[in-house]
């Protein structure tokens, strides 16, 4: 069961700034253990964010994104009580979804 | 008196030609650059459940633990670590206070207790790193006010002070060979001085801290111990006396700093 | 492109209803066409799959530090200012794969992105955005002190 994310949301003069912080290990697949033994790649390929439903922002990321990502981004509108969800799949196929509420 | 060669080497480690102002200044515009986005806070909501989660043979949660300021509360209580403990009739930092607690109200064997501190690279954070991140940032804002009102806490003081002053091992380094003087680094890292308030206070007020080198979040008890293996001396005991001193003396010295931790760490 | 922009908003509009399970992800499409460029192994294998070489932009506001205290985190913010951006990337030119990142901006979103990327070595870190279905491209060089890819 993969790890929350931490999502920040404030609206200000009519446009919501997201912040999300994602707990992800990020494997390039290059890295070696203590063993010398490669640790198999393990990354997020694919984000997508919704506001009330709507499409607000989707990504395709490849293993150079830093591990726990960050990301953050702008859109029109929002109210408080609208919901922002979050969700991301991996290339092991796990996925993550995780909403905040507008206040 | 072997001064020689070891300040030689240090002075030899601390004048390559790199770059020549004070490193921090330099990565400043990096380190500004995450904001108040520190990857650490991942590692802190998964402390704050492990402090709400019932666990160990009794079945109990931490809430009960008392870390100084009264049985569950947690809101500044780092600030005030390390302390002494009638209880445990001890002066204990946070992990070794966290120890206790996990033995006397989850049942957890002590053994247990403080089987792993240290998550490797790769790994999920450990129950005391998430537990550090979590409880530290609960003294947001809060000056640092580590007690020496009972005398094992003076005891505490002053034998950190020696410890800190101590030169042993091959290279008869002690702590204060790298950290008694202003404005020097080793390669790119900043040593601070931790003898004087400014230092001291900057230092205690950021630890623990999300290590970006390393992924993790990593407390003071890490940072100490890492420093006493650079030195290669013998391994420092996890919550051991002379881990718990350091960290008094360096609190103490760091007096009325507002915490700020987790902080971001290279 | 832009018609198939306005399909997959649509799609993605209905099929993200039930989102949590849904097992129909609107990115699958993007993410073939983008797979190539994901294994190139450099700028220009990126750009070749691009289908362009974009062309230097000053309407692109890339934020990057000059010198970062650990390549395995960098981070960068992209602002476009280009009409109808509908795409920010970020490359690395030096990494062993430079495309690092693809973001799709829907009408309404700002053509604004900022994240932490990895980056190998001292490198270029490029900032392409689509926009009218034209590519644009700001540039900056990040110093990496220690090594951003697990050493």
């Amino acid at each position: 069961m993969a790890s929350p994310m931490k999502i920040r949301a404030t609206t200000t003069a009519g446009v919501t700034e997201v912040k999300a912080l994602m707990s992800h290990p990020m494997e390039t697949g290059r890295r070696k253990d203590a063993d010398g033994q490669l640790v198999p790649a393990h990354y997020i390929t694919e984000v997508t964010a919704q506001h009330n439903g709507k499409l607000v922002l989707s990504a395709l990321w490849g293993p150079a994104v830093s591990q726990n990502p960050f990301l953050q981004f702008r859109f029109k509108g929002g109210a408080a009580g609208d919901k922002v969800v979050v969700a991301w799949k991996d290339t092991k196929g796990e996925t993550r979804t995780d909403e905040v509420v507008l206040s | 008196m072997n001064w020689k060669p070891a300040l030689a080497v240090v002075a030899l480690v601390i004048s390559l030609p790199l770059l020549a102002q004070n490193d921090d200044n330099i990565f400043a515009q990096y380190r500004a650059m995450f904001g108040d986005d520190n990857p650490a806070e991942l590692v802190e909501m998964q402390g704050e459940e492990l402090w709400k989660t019932a666990r160990g043979p009794q079945h109990a949660s931490l809430a009960a633990c008392d870390l100084g300021l009264g049985a569950g509360v947690v809101a500044g209580a780092y600030a005030q670590l390390p302390r002494y403990f009638k209880d445990a009739d001890r002066v204990q930092d946070l992990e070794a206070r966290l120890a206790y607690c996990m033995v006397k109200l989850q049942g957890f064997t002590p053994e247990e207790a403080v089987a792993k501190p240290y998550s490797e690279q790769g790994q999920p954070a450990t129950d005391m790193e998430a537990l550090a991140a979590w409880i530290a940032g609960q003294s947001r804002g809060v000056p640092v006010a580590v007690p020496q009102s009972h005398p094992q806490e003076k005891a505490a003081f002053e034998l950190g002070r020696q410890l800190f002053n101590y030169r042993a091992g091959p290279y008869d380094f002690s702590c204060a060979t790298c950290h008694s003087q202003s404005d020097k680094r080793i390669r790119l890292q900043a040593l601070p001085n931790l003898t004087e308030a400014k230092g001291a206070r900057n230092a205690f007020a950021t630890w623990p801290g999300y290590r970006i080198s390393q992924g993790a979040v990593r407390t003071m008890e890490w940072r100490v111990g890492d420093c006493v293996r650079q030195q290669r001396f013998p391994q420092l005991v996890f919550t051991s006396d002379a881990a718990i001193a350091l960290i008094t003396y360096m609190g103490v010295l760091a007096a009325g700093e507002p915490m700020a931790a987790p902080g971001l760490k290279r | 492109m832009k018609l198939q922009r306005r399909k997959f908003l649509r799609l993605g509009a209905a099929a993200l209803g039930g989102f949590a399970t849904a097992a129909f992800w609107p990115l699958r499409a993007m993410a073939s066409a983008f797979d190539a460029a994901f294994k190139a192994p450099d700028m220009n294998g990126v750009f070749k799959e691009l289908g362009t070489t974009p062309t230097p932009s000053d309407q692109i506001q890339f934020a990057s530090p000059d010198i970062a205290e650990n390549g395995a985190v960098v981070p960068v913010s992209i602002t476009s200012k280009l009409p109808k951006t509908e795409q920010i990337m970020v490359l690395v030119e030096k990494n062993p794969n430079p495309m690092a990142a693809v973001f799709m901006i829907p009408e309404g979103t700002e053509g604004f992105v900022s994240t932490r990327v990895k980056v190998g070595q001292t490198s270029n870190i490029y900032a392409v955005v689509k926009a009218d279905g034209k590519f644009y491209s700001a540039v900056r060089e990040t110093k990496v002190t220690l090594g951003g890819c697990g050493g």
